[in-house]
């Protein structure tokens, strides 16, 4: 039984030189997905859902109660709900209500708020772990508190929120690949229409797995850089 | 030069301050004394609105803040650049330099250039004996050092009264006398001072005042050596005993 499965999975040469042939072919199509779609995709949602997770968690913690609630409402539904199920709202469901958005926009929209409110709970936390003594040391000096923030405390939260931070952007590398049931033609969906032709499903897949993997790693060690820079003034 | 009137704070329903009188000329120095909680440092964290009175006026040179009405934030901005504030935990920015700590007032808030601000910053380190110091960490720095640091930042900002809140509590006893030489210095060259503290030698050497608060009002007031030499009250002779 075991033999027969074996045998079944075993390669002949000619098998392997198509296997081979098949990677070569893709990996062009697959990294023009990867460098078109999936890195702008991530960067540019990320630089988005940043914004709005700083903004989000400057409401959550500002005094202003209509805006902390909306902040909350925003955060708990995003969280609340699977990413994929929200990116078919966007996509599938907005235009029965005559809002058409096209395929990257959409992911673009999806995954912004979704980075949104998961940094917002790191900000926000980041934040909050900067000793009141610094706040009081920037207002004793005259600073008002826009100053306060962007001198004094986000340089230093910074630094907390980076590993948080980079787990997110990681994150969301590999999310993109969801955009490939919204039609978004990132590396995923290229790999799937390769597949769909020569049945190769586990060579396409590995394959594109392979590179993601080789992004996020790429990715991290830049996140050593980073931490390494932010965290010069710390004592080790 | 400094004058507040009727001060009130309370925390909830807590009377921190019952009703606080003071004034300070131009060029004093006046070191308040209390037990723990007695609210010496709510006082002074009031001077520099850290803390909002719940009533009461404090005027420093000219500018006047009466906050039996609503203080909007742009009249207590303006009302804390008339005062440098000296904390106990030193609470320098640990993500700049000793030197980009006391350019960042002027630089920030004053909008001084900032070559300006860096001539004038080292000028401050070096007086507080920290030249060679200069580009270093906070985290790099002992006690005593970060302390000066602090003072000197204050300063940078050109304050009318400097206000010193336990200043030397945080430090290693033999890192005490460093600190308090720059502030006798700075008596000496002139400096409003109101300076919160537990040492009495200190208080006897620099203060031209002496005040004793115990819950939240004033029990006593007067030169230092009438004070710890010849106390009339109860509470301050025997706050004095404690500590002495």
């Amino acid at each position: 039984m075991v033999k027969m499965y074996l045998n079944n999975i075993s390669i002949d040469p000619q098998r392997l030189e198509r296997l081979i042939n098949i990677a070569e072919s893709s990996l062009l199509p697959l990294l023009k997905g990867a460098l078109l779609y999936t890195i702008p995709l991530t960067i540019i949602t990320f630089t988005i859902g940043l914004l709005l997770a700083l903004c989000t968690a400057l409401a959550r913690i500002s005094n202003i109660k209509l805006l902390e609630m909306i902040a909350r409402i925003y955060v708990s539904a995003i969280r609340g709900t699977p990413l994929l199920v929200q990116l078919f709202i966007i996509f599938y469901g907005l235009p029965t209500v005559g809002i058409t958005i096209d395929p990257l926009p959409a992911a673009i929209i999806g995954f912004s708020l979704n980075v949104g409110a998961y940094a917002s709970e790191i900000i926000r936390a980041a934040i909050l772990s900067i000793p009141k003594g610094q706040w009081e040391a920037a207002y004793s000096l005259g600073m008002d508190y826009a100053q306060a923030l962007k001198r004094i405390i986000l340089p230093q939260a910074a630094r907390v929120s980076v590993p948080p931070l980079s787990n997110t952007f990681i994150s969301l590398v590999k999310d993109t690949s969801l955009a490939s049931l919204i039609l978004v033609s990132e590396m995923f969906r290229k790999a799937q229409e390769i597949a769909a032709t020569n049945y190769e499903f586990l060579l396409l897949y590995t394959e594109a797995a392979l590179i993601y993997w080789v992004i996020c790693f790429l990715l991290s060690i830049v996140q050593g850089a980073i931490e390494k820079r932010l965290s010069r003034y710390i004592v080790r | 030069m400094l004058v507040v009137k009727g001060l009130h704070k309370q925390f909830g329903h807590v009377d921190v301050l019952k009703g606080i009188d003071l004034e300070v000329e131009k060029g004093k120095v006046v070191v308040i004394i209390g037990p723990s909680g007695s609210g010496k440092t709510t006082l002074l964290r009031c001077l520099n609105a850290l803390e909002i009175p719940t009533k009461g006026v404090i005027t420093i040179d000219n500018h006047e803040l009466n906050f039996a009405n609503q203080v909007s934030k742009k009249d207590l901005i303006r009302f804390r650049r008339l005062t440098g504030m000296v904390f106990q935990s030193y609470n320098l920015f640990p993500h700049m330099t000793a030197l980009e700590n006391v350019m960042e007032g002027p630089v920030t808030v004053k909008q001084v250039p900032k070559e300006e601000a860096r001539r004038k910053a080292e000028e401050l380190l070096v007086k507080v004996g920290l030249g060679e110091q200069m580009h270093l960490y906070p985290f790099q720095l002992s006690g005593g050092q970060q302390q000066r640091v602090g003072i000197a930042r204050a300063l940078a900002m050109e304050p009318k009264v400097m206000l010193f809140d336990e200043p030397t509590s945080a430090l290693d006893p033999e890192l005490v006398g460093e600190v308090l030489k720059v502030m006798k210095d700075l008596a000496n060259e002139g400096m409003t001072m109101v300076v919160v503290t537990h040492e009495m030698r200190f208080a006897r050497e620099v203060a031209d005042e002496v005040i004793f608060i115990d819950q939240g009002r004033i029990i006593e007031r007067g030169h230092p050596n009438q004070i710890f030499t010849n106390p009339m009250h109860e509470r301050t002779k025997q706050f004095l005993q404690l500590i002495q």
